[in-house]
């Protein structure tokens, strides 16, 4: 390679190296989810918590619950556990909730859900979902940490149980640290109200199993593209071999 | 038969038959040959030749793709969204033919930028091949229109608002604007009518007029010959009485048809480890915000084209009032500066006229419409590449010290605007795109002086390793 081609590598690998972060609007931290989408025992638990304390509002329209088969349940699971508002697995996962009555009764008729991982990524669902605080203040009794004034109420409480959020000055020898724009710089902790029937550790299971379900739910195919991939890689690393000889046979007669 | 040849008639093959009985009806050996089987190429062509070839095979993998992608996609606002999500979930292979076409349209980027940075760095542009650098500059402006029609079409909010800012610049030119914007919307606001219409241009109208502009690109290339990283004319060499080619010459046909077949091979690897496994690059390929579907009334926080379109959505965005009076200065110096190069009479003339109408609209037309202005001349600006040069050598590697830096230069200002146009922007980022803007003009603007005050080394008679 010319110098000036390895200049051109460098660029484009410092540029790859930082992302397009998505953006948290508020400044509350992500925390990182850590989901595995080949376990099929966290997607089926997922799917599950999904089916009972979500679809009552939120669908996940485009896609069927023919398509839960490729998690491991078969089709007597799927219309025994999980249908409730249909009766053909080849139906569509969708709410018995129309956009109409969600937008009367939240203010904001709740979205689909098929794609939500790909928008906001799991550490931002997985952080959302263990962020509700009881807030007097709005139309629920609910807030949320990362999504200030949602429309959407602490459905999972009774899991979690309920939580007050407390935010202070930080103090440091007994005076507010200064956050350099003229303010102080304030700290934020949950205090548990009254507990819910898991503990923490249990609830952030269920919420991580709970992550994993919908980001497989985002791309259904994704561990097919992951495994047809590897195979496509080898072929190609021969094919490059393959030629590279062939390109340099051809070319060692020239001077 | 009245005479009985000797030698008994040789019975040839029945593709070779086949092929003569073509041949006398349709010149297809002639046009093989012309194009590439005697195509006479330098034999010095390095890595950085292989992007012409590659740019070919995006096309048509693009092609290809879409074809298939168009048998399921709905252009209607109602199921777009949802159709591109049926193509990924239902349609069996679809997710490998979306992601191919997703992925597509950024290595199509990719490769004619790095192909267009081979042109600068060895005067590709220069006489003879001034044609084929314009069918160059031409395709690549019907390949933004394509990229930025295609991108409409899955509907999502990243498309939807996209569409609106740049349609909204549009609108914001005096007196004919607003009905531009209507004309070019087909409706008040962006809606179905303007779903289907980009849909129209995305599928047919552009990749036509892309298809013909390749093979003019190529007709040009072969009819000259090739330049290469020496910026040598190998058809002004004397020829090799053996071989009648001239002396660095070699045929491409097989020796850079294998060259360039390893060259796909390597492409391949890499965009199959993008495709496969990382077919969002980070939110640089597919935003994140476009899996949110289209809400004409639920406006983003932060609109960001694709990152192909970033520096020129910078160089927009950084003309604000501030930069018109920089600009307005600008003008003035340059038509001082450049004065005593401009013929006497007619040309004198013009250039006043034409300084005197861009201070007068500076003053009076919107910030805004000088953006569309700056972002359209940042594109036409390449077509200018061949008179603008002034050099007496073609190549990087016998030009001096001041065109390595404006190049340099350029391409950091071309970097960091593309950075920058991810970005919200704040103040301090405004400065910055603004010093970028002009620098990325100044590389164009001041190349007739700096191009012709450089040092340059002799170009040898041969080409070099
Ligand atoms: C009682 C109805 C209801 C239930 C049940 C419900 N949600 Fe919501 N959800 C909403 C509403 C309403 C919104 C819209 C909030 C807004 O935009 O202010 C929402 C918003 C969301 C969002 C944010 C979407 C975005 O990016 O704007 C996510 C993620 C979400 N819900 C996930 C869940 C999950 C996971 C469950 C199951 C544990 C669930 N919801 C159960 C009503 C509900
Ligand atoms: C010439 C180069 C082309 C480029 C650069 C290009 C670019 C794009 C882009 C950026 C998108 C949106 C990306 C996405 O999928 O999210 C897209 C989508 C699409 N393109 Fe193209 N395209 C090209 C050629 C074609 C052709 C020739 C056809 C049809 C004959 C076609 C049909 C489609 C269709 C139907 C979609 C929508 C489906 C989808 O979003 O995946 N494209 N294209």
């Amino acid at each position: 390679m010319t110098r000036i081609s390895r200049i051109v590598l460098a660029a484009a690998l410092a540029l790859a190296a930082g992302a397009n972060a998505r953006a948290a609007e508020t400044g509350w931290k992500l925390e990182r989810a850590g989901v595995d989408v080949t376990d099929r025992a966290s997607l089926q638990s997922g799917a599950r918590t999904f089916v009972n304390y979500c679809l009552g509002c939120h669908g996940l329209a485009l896609m069927r619950y023919s398509a839960l088969t490729s998690i491991g349940l078969t089709e007597e699971q799927i219309k025994d556990n999980l249908m409730f508002t249909a009766d053909k697995v080849g139906q569509p996962i969708a709410t018995a909730m129309s956009a109409r009555q969600g937008k009367e009764w939240f203010g904001v008729a709740p979205p689909d859900l098929s794609v939500i991982a790909r928008a906001r990524g799991a550490d931002w669902l997985y952080t959302y979902l263990r962020t509700f605080y009881r807030d007097a203040s709005t139309p629920t009794g609910w807030n949320n940490a990362l999504f200030p004034n949602v429309g959407m109420p602490h459905v999972l409480w009774s899991l979690q149980g309920e939580r007050a959020l407390r935010t202070e000055e930080l103090m440091r020898d007994g005076k507010p640290v200064s956050d350099g724009h003229g303010g102080t710089v304030k700290v934020s902790r949950f205090e548990t109200i009254a507990p819910g029937s898991m503990s923490a550790v249990e609830y952030d299971r269920t919420v991580r199993d709970l992550v994993a379900f919908l980001v497989w739910a985002g791309e259904p195919h994704q561990l097919a593209r992951h495994q047809l991939g590897i195979w496509v890689l080898y072929a190609l690393v021969i094919l490059v071999f393959l030629t590279y000889f062939l390109y340099k046979s051809y070319w060692k007669d020239l001077h | 038969m009245a005479n009985t040849s000797t030698t008994p008639p040789v019975r040839q093959h029945w593709a070779h038959q086949l092929l003569d009985w073509v041949d006398a009806r349709f010149p297809l050996t002639p046009l093989w040959e012309s194009q590439w089987g005697k195509y006479i190429a330098p034999k010095n062509m390095n890595f950085w030749y292989i992007f012409g070839s590659l740019s070919a095979l995006v096309l048509a993998l693009q092609i290809v793709t879409g074809i298939f992608l168009t048998m399921n996609y709905k252009p209607d606002a109602l199921l777009a969204f949802a159709s591109v999500e049926y193509i990924m979930r239902e349609v069996p292979w679809g997710w490998l033919i979306r992601y191919m076409h997703s992925t597509g349209a950024s290595a199509f980027f990719i490769v004619v930028y790095l192909h267009m940075f081979r042109g600068l760095l060895y005067g590709s542009y220069r006489k003879p091949r001034e044609l084929t650098w314009i069918f160059g500059c031409l395709i690549f402006l019907s390949l933004m229109a394509e990229a930025f029609f295609g991108y409409q079409l899955p509907w999502g909010q990243m498309s939807f608002w996209g569409a609106q800012v740049i349609v909204n610049l549009f609108a914001a030119i005096p007196v004919i604007g607003p009905d531009l914007a209507i004309w070019i919307r087909g409706d008040y606001v962006i809606g179905d009518a303007t779903l289907n219409r980009f849909f129209a241009f995305h599928v047919i109208a552009i990749p036509l007029v892309l298809i013909g502009l390749v093979v003019a690109h190529l007709m040009a290339l072969h009819e000259t010959g090739s330049n290469n990283p020496d910026g040598i004319e190998i058809k002004k060499q004397p020829k090799d009485p053996h071989t009648g080619l001239p002396l660095d010459g070699i045929y491409a046909h097989p020796y850079y048809s294998v060259k360039d077949v390893f060259g796909v091979a390597v492409f391949l690897l890499v965009f199959s480890i993008i495709m496969f496994f990382a077919p969002e690059m980070g939110g640089y390929f597919l935003e994140y915000n476009n899996f949110i579907p289209a809400d004409p009334l639920k406006t983003p926080p932060h609109i960001a084209p694709v990152w192909y379109f970033t520096p020129y959505y910078s160089i927009q965005r950084a003309t604000t009032t501030d930069l018109l009076y920089v600009l307005a200065a600008g003008v003035v110096v340059l038509v001082a500066f450049y004065w005593r190069e401009i013929p006497r009479g007619l040309w004198r003339k013009l250039t006043l006229a034409v300084a005197a109408v861009l201070l007068v609209g500076f003053y009076f037309i919107e910030a805004k419409v000088w953006g569309v202005v700056l972002m359209g001349a940042s594109v036409l600006f390449f077509f200018l590449m061949p008179w603008l040069d002034r050099a007496p050598v073609k190549s990087i590697r016998y030009k001096g010290p001041l065109y390595k830096t404006a190049l340099a230069i350029f391409v950091v200002a071309f970097l960091v605007l593309g950075w920058l146009g991810t970005e919200a922007p704040t103040p301090a980022y405004t400065r910055l795109a603004q010093v970028g803007t002009l620098l990325y003009f100044g590389f164009f603007i001041l190349m007739p002086w700096y191009s012709k005050a450089d040092s340059h080394k002799p170009v040898p008679s041969r080409v070099t390793k």
